[in-house]
């Protein structure tokens, strides 16, 4: 689960870093209300779940109230790599000495968490690594032994931040780290942290993905999900409790388990045709979850065909195609739909199925007829 | 021969007593696994099918001499069901749970490798593993897999690897042992581990390989099976048109910064001397010529 910026500066406060204080606000009038609480100057950011924000104009400095106003004007509705800004973060403007960056992931090669710091901060971290991968100072961690005071001192020394900035980032990094860890987050990212004139190290941004399979021990996690960018067929199939995720083609796919739907999504692909989305209904493809997953479908305008991809393993073929004859007496269906059954029992599934096939309910023997017969229903080969 | 587990394998359920244990338990005892025992903290003494449960894994390896131990238990309780299986003298850890926090994953791991070097464990979020008509520990449907050899199957994803069995069982070609790693981003067993046992395996004498989009298991494979595998390898990756940032079901199939991407994968395992193939079905045609040619 993928945090708003202000979220994430919450979530950091929680754990008693240091972050400047704000309020998000959804109307101009709002903004400018903020604004005059926070007093000026501030900052006019706008939230959204995608980085080049400040490039878009999606992050302004006022200086006073006309300024919030005409630039939360600006921002609301604005497109940023496909999101629209619906809301905005209103923040106590900061003076900047100095910008760095800082964060914490988990090193999937390594299997140990890896921080990552840098005297180079405010710009994309990917930049940093590929132009001067010397000035990242990074550290692996074992989950059993955390992060010491004395490894953490160790790190921010080989980052070679001036001296000012080293015992308040000390501190900062060990409580990211903790945020880290008992937050169950995947990823936490500051940049910029930022050195102030003043000598005080800050928290300007935060970037916070959150593991949503450890919600079972996070009462806050709740507030996050209705925050997610979800399009409305996402939303529709995450309330059904659906694996979907929504892509651009005229086929729908419904497959079981999450590899096979990735694999019947690239076959598609590679016949000539495109997917409308990746659907993975599970082990067990019971009547329910079949009529849930074509409604689903079904109520995408794009769709022109429907590829039910299905390997019975511990679920047998029988009951499957029972299934799908129920869904659709349950779901009036618009698209042909073209079954692949196979696995166990196909043959006893296939005989059910067989005295229902029409020019809307078809069946192939293989993956790849029956993705092929898809896409030229689809009309697009 | 097989690798991790034979028709000796004494296997312990923890969970044995949930819906999903006892009727996994059942089926894999049906197909001949020597399911010896269940444990639950509070129902020691009592039994599932005639199976006896004990109050945990070290009473019930003290009793049985099992030496492995299968994990049916909710997400939550899934770091506690793992270190109780080492510290109860297991050597072989079997996780199917999924949803498991990548957090308790990193850490069990970690405290596995220095604190029980010699235990093997394989997922979470994994279907398991099956030697066809020895043994079957997890969710894998027995019969779509023809037993004999000669080949071995690692797989990150689990109706894939169904998909991969059965393929195989068309084309009448057996299988030492198939195992289902799992697709999350702290798998027990890696890749490597099972190319490292199935070299060493003399009824292995190909390998099937299926991966899938994230992380960079794979390439580290095919860096593996390069340097160090005399066998024959064939593969397929999935999720080759899969939209950078998007989730695919399992927690580690993303495609994040530019990294992790099928075409990545697929170049690294052909550089490898890999045989890869564009859908399953082609992979399973491409081991049908290795295996001819052997």
């Amino acid at each position: 689960m993928d945090l708003f910026e202000h979220q994430g500066k919450e979530f950091f406060a929680r754990y008693g870093m240091p972050v400047s204080p704000g309020e998000a606000v959804f109307t101009v009038d709002e903004a400018v209300a903020a604004a005059e609480r926070l007093g000026t100057p501030v900052m006019v950011k706008a939230q959204v779940h995608t980085g080049g924000r400040g490039k878009a104009g999606g992050v302004k400095f006022a200086a006073d109230i006309d300024a919030v106003r005409e630039h939360s004007g600006n921002i609301f509705g604005l497109d940023i790599n496909g999101h629209i800004v619906k809301r905005i973060w209103i923040e106590k403007a900061s003076d900047i000495a100095e910008e760095y960056y800082a964060s914490f992931t988990l090193d999937r090669s390594a299997k140990k968490h890896l921080g990552m710091l840098s005297k180079e901060g405010g710009v994309e971290i990917e930049t940093v690594a590929e132009e001067n991968p010397d000035a990242i100072a990074k550290i692996w961690i074992d989950p059993v032994d955390g992060l010491s005071e004395a490894a953490c001192r160790e790190w921010v020394a080989a980052s070679k931040l001036p001296d000012a900035a080293v015992e308040g980032t000390v501190d900062i990094l060990q409580k990211l780290y903790t945020a880290y860890t008992d937050g169950d987050a995947d990823l936490v990212e500051i940049n910029p942290l930022i050195l102030t004139p003043q000598g005080d190290v800050h928290v300007l941004d935060a970037k916070v993905t959150l593991d949503g399979n450890s919600e079972f021990r996070h009462e806050d996690y709740g507030q996050y999900d209705g925050t997610q960018p979800r399009d409305e067929r996402e939303e529709a199939a995450h309330a059904k409790g659906l694996q979907y995720v929504g892509l651009d083609g005229t086929v729908g796919v419904i497959a079981n388990g999450a590899g096979l739907a990735m694999s019947t999504v690239d076959v598609v692909n590679q016949v000539g045709g495109a997917a409308a989305n990746f659907l993975d209904i599970g082990g067990g493809a019971n009547a329910d979850v079949m009529a849930g997953a074509l409604e689903v479908i079904n109520n995408d305008p794009a769709v022109k065909a429907i590829f039910i991809n299905i390997f019975g393993g511990i679920t047998r073929g029988e009951e499957v195609a029972n299934g799908i004859l129920e869904a659709m007496q349950r779901v009036d269906i618009d698209s042909p739909i073209v079954i692949r059954l196979d696995g166990t029992n196909a043959d006893e599934g296939r005989a059910i199925l067989a005295p229902n096939l029409t020019n809307k309910l078809m069946m192939e023997e293989t993956m790849l007829d029956a993705a092929r017969k898809a896409v030229e229903l689809a009309g697009g080969t | 021969m097989s690798i991790f587990v034979d028709e000796n394998t004494k296997v312990i359920y923890q969970g044995l007593t949930g819906s999903q244990g006892s009727y996994y338990g059942r089926l894999n005892a049906e197909y001949g696994t020597q399911v010896v025992a269940g444990t639950h903290p509070k129902k020691a003494g009592s039994d599932v099918d005639g199976v006896p449960v004990y109050a945990n894994v070290a009473d019930a390896v003290a009793a049985t001499g099992a030496t492995a131990s299968c994990i049916f238990i909710p997400a939550p309780g899934v770091r506690g069901a793992v270190m109780e299986a080492a510290e109860g003298g297991v050597e072989f850890i079997v996780a199917i749970t999924e949803g498991v926090p990548a957090h308790d994953e990193a850490y069990f791991y970690n405290d596995l490798k220095r604190n029980f070097p010699n235990v093997q464990l394989l997922g979470p979020n994994c279907p398991g593993i099956i030697s066809p008509g020895k043994c079957n520990i997890g969710i894998t449907a027995g019969h779509i897999a023809k037993a004999g050899g000669p080949v071995g199957i690692v797989s990150r994803s689990g109706t894939l690897t169904y998909q991969a069995l059965y393929e195989l069982k068309q084309k009448d070609i057996g299988v030492t042992t198939c195992v289902g790693i799992g697709g999350d981003p702290v798998p027990g067993t890696s890749f490597i581990d099972c190319l490292e046992a199935f070299e060493a395996d003399p009824d292995t004498k190909a390998v099937m390989m299926i991966g899938e989009i994230g992380g960079s298991a794979e390439e580290e494979a095919a860096e593996y099976i390069k340097n160090h595998m005399t066998k024959p390898v064939s593969s397929y990756i999935a999720g080759v048109t899969a939209p950078p940032g998007k989730k695919m079901g399992h927690a580690g199939a993303i495609v994040s910064g530019g990294k992790g991407t099928a075409a990545a994968k697929m170049e690294a395992l052909e550089d490898a001397g890999v045989r890869v193939g564009h859908n399953p079905t082609e992979a399973g045609e491409l081991m049908a010529e290795i295996v001819a040619s052997l």
